[in-house]
Formats: structure tokens, sequence, C-alpha cells
């Protein structure tokens, strides 16, 4: 902050794992450098700064890098402490910690495979995508956001991958998963995240997204 | 603080549930051990952590906190006044840390579990090469993580110590079943002292199981049609 820091983020415009790694460094005023990356082709940047998992997102900080998007926003957190994105105290950073690796395993697993099938193998998986949903719907029980009364961590994880990426795949598939009724919290979140500019600067063109997503699912079921 | 403050739902065969153990043990922080019984699920497992009932659960004031590592950051996060900080001061350090963290549970371990359940000789000589591979980066990152100090974490055991360290017991047993040297030193020699060096740690030996009684216990969980 004031210093000449030099910040590169290599990601994907349609990955929430890098459209959140955008909402942590905008939060904090930390101007970057973005480089789009094109998964069929990789860049040569990619694979030199990431040749275990040759995945986005990559932060690159005064020439170190850092890869894994939990690692990166916890990261920017610890380098940049103003306007925190974790919760202060320990018990409330563990559990927003746990309910992001719920979000990014369980959620996501269940999430893509219901993708993949076709409406009579959808069911069991659409069930317990909605079970797991519910631990979120618990924690946002008289709050605005995870974070409280301002967006953090876990706002960034769960909404980068659930309202603006999955649930713009069930759209294109025309299933109704998260409806306001049994979801009343989630559904008010999600209005709440929409009048954040951080959040609405981050996320994919909606549009183009749903497409996108469209193609994804195709690709899934005839894989 | 009584002990009657911090309990942990566990069980001692489980290198999960030893990172709390050990991490509350460089902190001094005593706690009373609730041991799993093999095969069944208590009520206040169900009851602490109802999504996943899985072990270990730290139970801090009845507060439950779950996730093996994510308990090792509370634990280092609450007794921050007390023994060694878990994790380096530097935010690139401590990205390292946990960056490979998760590489050992996603990736290392995966493959590590993988052998005793393997079928044949051809699958299980795949399962080798690979954890071998996994370990010639655990050396490298060793070597930039320790900065010629004896741990990850430096001077003393840290999270990243401990998250790897925790299957050494484990990893003896594969070893066993293997007839094979996977931790070589001729291959990853700082890997190897530093191996010994974490098992001798007064933090370490109460917790870690002994090779052969955990030989046993596998044989129980993971039985095997003779070859």
């Amino acid at each position: 902050m004031g210093k000449n820091e030099e910040v590169k983020l290599l990601g994907i415009w349609a990955s929430p794992f890098s459209r959140r790694i955008e909402m942590a460094l905008k939060l904090k005023g930390v101007s970057y450098e973005y480089l789009e990356e094109d998964l069929e082709n990789k860049s040569s940047l990619l694979l030199t700064l990431s040749p275990i998992h040759k995945k986005i997102p990559v932060l690159v900080h005064n020439g170190k890098t850092i890869i894994e998007s939990h690692v990166i926003l916890e990261y920017i957190d610890e380098t940049w402490k103003h306007n925190p994105i974790l919760p202060q105290d320990p018990f409330q950073r563990s559990k927003a910690r746990v309910l992001a690796k719920l979000v990014d395993e369980q959620i996501v697993n269940v999430g893509f495979a219901s993708l993949a099938k076709t409406e009579k193998g959808r069911e069991v998986l659409i069930e317990q995508t909605r079970e797991l949903i519910k631990c979120l719907e618990k924690e946002l029980a008289g709050k605005d956001y995870f974070g409280g009364k301002t967006v953090g961590f876990l706002d960034f994880v769960a909404g980068s991958m659930i309202p603006f990426c999955l649930e713009r795949a069930w759209e294109g598939m025309g299933v109704e998963m998260i409806t306001e009724k049994k979801f009343p919290e989630y559904n008010k979140w999600v209005k709440k995240l929409k009048e954040v500019e951080i959040i609405v600067d981050c996320i994919p063109p909606r549009e183009k997204h749903i497409i996108h997503m469209n193609k994804m699912a195709e690709r899934i079921r005839s894989a | 603080m009584a002990s009657s403050d911090v309990k942990l739902i566990g069980a001692w065969a489980s290198p999960f549930v030893m990172r709390p153990r050990i991490a509350l043990n460089l902190k001094s922080v005593p706690y009373e051990f609730l041991q799993e019984t093999f095969g069944s699920k208590s009520e206040l497992l169900l009851k602490s952590n109802p999504v996943h009932k899985k072990i270990p659960v730290l139970l801090h004031a009845d507060k439950p906190v779950c996730e093996s590592n994510i308990i090792v950051e509370y634990i280092d996060d609450t007794w921050s006044s007390s023994g060694p900080s878990l994790l380096p001061s530097d935010p690139y350090d401590r990205a390292m840390a946990r960056f490979w963290a998760a590489y050992i549970d996603e990736k290392w371990f995966v493959v590590l579990r993988s052998f005793l359940k393997a079928g044949g000789e051809e699958e299980k000589k795949s399962v080798i090469a690979q954890l071998e591979e996994g370990n010639a980066f655990l050396e490298k990152a060793f070597i930039d993580c320790s900065k010629g100090k004896p741990f990850f974490n430096g001077d003393n055991i840290g999270y990243l110590d401990i998250a790897l360290g925790c299957f050494l017991a484990w990893l003896r047993v594969t070893e066993l079943a293997a007839s094979h040297k996977i931790l070589d030193e001729a291959k990853t020699p700082s890997l190897s002292k530093w191996a010994e060096n974490f098992c001798n740690d007064p933090a370490v030996k109460p917790v870690m199981p002994e090779t052969a009684k955990l030989a046993e216990f596998a044989k129980k969980i993971f039985p095997r049609p003779e070859a």
C-alpha cells in the first residue's frame, strides 16, 4: 500500500477460483496486472510458475509465486492488513475455513456431478447439494454476509462458486436448486452481494457465463 | 486453563488425530482425550461434527473445531503466547506451509493410502513410484522451507512438520507391506533426517503409534487375500 508493489494474477474469466482472488485484491485496493490463461493452451509462464499443478489462479507478488486459491486469499489478508478478509476471532476463523472447504470440496463435487446426469440420475445429487447448502443457510442466520456487516473470505469463496457459477449452470439446465422458500437466508445474501461493487465488478458476465456453463455441462455429460 | 475446558475426540491410530495432539503438546495445553471405538461413532462426535461425522474434533469450552489442519491453526491462534509459533511469521513462508500441507493431504496421502488397498503387483509398483516422486517434491520443499534448520518450521516443529510427520507411522507400515524403503536416505537425505528428528521430538513421541501395533491394526482394517 503506497509502495511500488508488483502484483500479477493469472486466471480464467469463467473460473470462480480466480474471480475470488480479484474480489480480495479489490477489497484491499491492490492494483494488479491480470493475465488471462487458456486451459487448452497453457502459457509457458503458467507452466513455469505452477509446475506441479499447472492450474490457475497464480498470484505473483514482487516475484514470489503463490498458488491454491485459499492459500492466496490468506496470503493477501496477511500481506495487506487493512480491510480484513478473515474473521479476527480464532473460532470464527476456523468456522470460515471449514465452510470454505465444504464449498470447494463437497459442494463442488456434488454440484458439478449433478451437471453430468440426465434428469433421471440427477435427483439424488440435487438433494445432496441442497443438504450441503443448508450448512451455509444456517451460518447466514442473523447476518448480512458471512463476514458479518461486510463481505469477507467465505463470501468470496461461496459467492464466486455458488450464485455466480454453479447456479448459472443449474439455470441453464432448468433446475431450481436453491429456492427462496427453502433457503431464505441464502437468497437474501445473494441479493445483498449484488449490491456490493467489488463483487459485481468481479463476476463473469451473466449471459456469456450461462452459455459457457451449458457447454461445460454438455462436455461432462458426453464424457 | 482447566483441562476439562479442552477435549479432543479421536482415535490412537488416526494420523489426522495426531495433528492436534502434537499441537496441544507443543503449546503445553492439557486436554481430555476422548477415544472413539473403531467401527462406531459416539453421540458426542455426531453432535459435534454433524456434517462429516469425522475425527478429530476439538472441543474448546464446548465449541467444536473440525478438520485437523484447521484445528492446528486454531490452536496456534488461541494459545499464541504459549510455546513457539506453529507457522512462520512471514506471509510468503506461511503460504508455502499451507500450500504444501494441502498438497500432502490432496495428493501425497491419497497415494499412500491407496497402497494398502492396491490389488496386483503392477498397481503397487505404480503407487510406490508416485510416492517417491512426491517425496522428491517434499525433499525440495523441506530444503526451501527449513533454510538449514532441522524442521520445515525452522528450529521447532510447526504446522507443516505436523501435517507430514503424522503419516510417518503409516508410511513405515506401508514400507513393511511393500518390503521396500519408500522414504530412502539415499534419494531424500534431508527429508529422511527430518523424519528421524520429528519422531524423536518430545511432543510427538507420546502420540506416535508403534509400527508393530499399527501394522496389526492395518491387517484388521485392510484384509488382504493371500497373494
